[in-house]
């Protein structure tokens, strides 16, 4: 084990490091995140009402507006444009449905090579695994949570 | 030849030069298009050096960088009597494939990108204790497979911090013997004799672990710069030498961060090496043309840029004295993953000009 004095070396060290690090600028990135990410967004809003003035239901206009945000993201992988929108809106590439099928894509590009099984197969979700194993397990707690109040009659 | 003597604590001194008989470096395009583009031997613009899978890419590139040295110094690959590799994939993959169709009697090494550091010294060790009369030294590094190895798969889109590195996509190797290159004009002559000056390796100083407990892998200057900064104290120590005692210190692929503190870090034991400082990662980018953040990094990086811009200077007596010091960050995914610090290495070599008589 490190001792205290080491310790607090090694925290004057990180900390003298972090000081002379450049860094991205927080306003800018959020900037950049927030017209991304909003213009995916934007773009996803029009599907659902182009569909839905063609006759979809509600419904039925969400899905499309997932699938052709689906496809695009991952037909823009394929064509390695969105890494480019991902490393300039940071996070506004990342959050929307497009940023999740890019990691998929990615994984599944990448790992092409290693076989269907070994590499696709076990490799596609390297990155998107956790979001859908957490994601699964926070909704499932939530569940609990609307079961019991509903149980206590706060919620009808 | 006279074995190598220790000297220091951690030093070896060579009594007879070991010579560089030739060198030989092979890159990527976006290496090709920076400010070294004309020095390196080979640029390829076919990023998958005519194989189906990155790896196989990264053992070709490693293995024609090879042959070119071989070939420069007017050898065939059976004239070789060991060859000491290395890169940065998972059991040296790279190297183990590279040089297998060769027929070499073979040693893979690891040490990040430092190695060229490390197959330098074992390679010199080897010559000066009469091991082989040609050793070759080589390394490799290529952007794809190391984004594989240590990141996130290349069409992923995500922001790399300002203190992250660009691993070199090109490889170095060297062919050391204890007879000095072929002389010019006569049937192959090898580039690294100019007159009658050549390049010999003549002391080593073998880097340590150096860990200073900080953790940011994103952030290699920041987890190498120490073992940089011990290495050459150290080195300084062993011989009774001052940085003025150097044409030029160059150290691996510190970068932007990694240089900034290896000179507060030298400062603070009262040793300024700022005016004959040079980085081999920053030698081979123009972080800000080319986006490459803090540098460049990789095996590839401080093996290609020797080849191609240190070994050049010294042959002709530009720099009569140079301490090489390559540096590695020694990590993987799962010791990453489970929160170790991320310690550096650096292994310093002494080239001198060596002029015949």
């Amino acid at each position: 084990m490190p001792s205290e004095q080491q310790i607090k070396k090694q925290k004057k060290y990180e900390q003298y490091v972090k000081s002379i690090t450049p860094s991205h600028s927080l306003p800018v990135n959020m900037l950049k995140a927030f017209i991304t990410g909003g213009l995916i967004c934007l773009f996803g809003q029009w599907i659902l009402n182009t569909a839905q003035t063609m006759g979809a239901d509600r419904e039925t206009a969400g899905n499309w507006c997932s699938l052709i945000l689906i496809f695009l993201s991952v037909l823009l992988t394929g064509l390695n444009l969105y890494s480019k929108i991902g490393k300039f809106g940071g996070a506004g590439g990342l959050v929307p449905i497009t940023g999740f099928a890019n990691s998929v894509a990615s994984s599944a590009i990448e790992f092409q090579a290693e076989g269907q099984i070994f590499g696709i197969g076990c490799k596609i979700f390297t990155i998107a695994g956790p979001v859908i194993l957490y994601g699964i397990l926070s909704s499932w707690l939530l569940g609990i949570v609307y079961y019991i109040l509903k149980l206590m009659e706060v919620i009808g | 030849m006279k074995p190598a003597a220790q000297t220091g604590k951690v030093s070896l001194a060579f009594q007879e030069p070991v010579y560089i008989q030739s060198a030989a470096s092979i890159v990527g395009k976006k290496e090709g298009e920076g400010p070294l583009r004309d020095c390196f031997d080979m640029v390829s613009e076919d990023p998958r050096f005519g194989t189906d899978t990155w790896e196989n890419a990264e053992s070709t590139l490693q293995k024609e960088t090879a042959v070119l040295a071989i070939g420069k110094a007017g050898l065939k690959p059976s004239d070789i009597r060991m060859a000491f590799a290395g890169d940065l994939l998972a059991q040296t993959i790279a190297s183990s494939f590279g040089i297998a169709d060769m027929g070499i009697p073979f040693y893979g090494l690891y040490g990040a990108c430092s190695t060229i550091g490390e197959s330098l010294s074992l390679g010199a060790m080897s010559v000066a204790a009469g091991y082989g009369a040609h050793i070759l030294c080589a390394t490799s590094s290529h952007f794809a497979t190391a984004e594989k190895e240590f990141r996130f798969p290349l069409g992923y889109g995500n922001q790399r911090p300002l203190s992250a590195t660009w691993t070199v996509t090109g490889s170095g190797a060297c062919v050391l013997g204890n007879n000095p290159p072929v002389p010019e004009n006569t049937e192959n002559a090898s580039p690294l004799r100019h007159e009658n000056g050549c390049v010999a390796v003549t002391a080593l100083t073998t880097g340590t672990v150096v860990d200073f407990g900080f953790r940011d892998s994103m952030n290699m200057g920041g987890c190498m710069a120490p073992a940089a900064c011990d290495t050459i104290c150290r080195h300084l120590t062993d011989f009774d030498r001052k940085p003025s005692d150097y044409d030029a210190i160059i150290t691996g692929d510190l970068g932007v961060v990694g240089q900034r503190i290896l000179f507060d870090l030298l400062r603070e034991k009262g040793l300024s090496i700022s005016s004959i400082h040079h980085d081999c990662g920053l030698l081979i980018f123009d972080n800000k043309s080319q986006d490459t953040h803090s540098g460049g990094s990789g095996c590839g990086c401080a093996a290609s840029v020797l080849a191609a811009f240190i070994l050049p200077r010294i042959v002709t007596g530009q720099w009569k004295r140079v301490l090489f010091v390559p540096t590695g960050a020694m990590l993987s995914k799962v010791s990453f993953n489970e929160g170790e610090s991320v310690p550096g290495i650096a292994h310093g070599i002494v080239l001198e000009h060596i002029q015949l008589s």
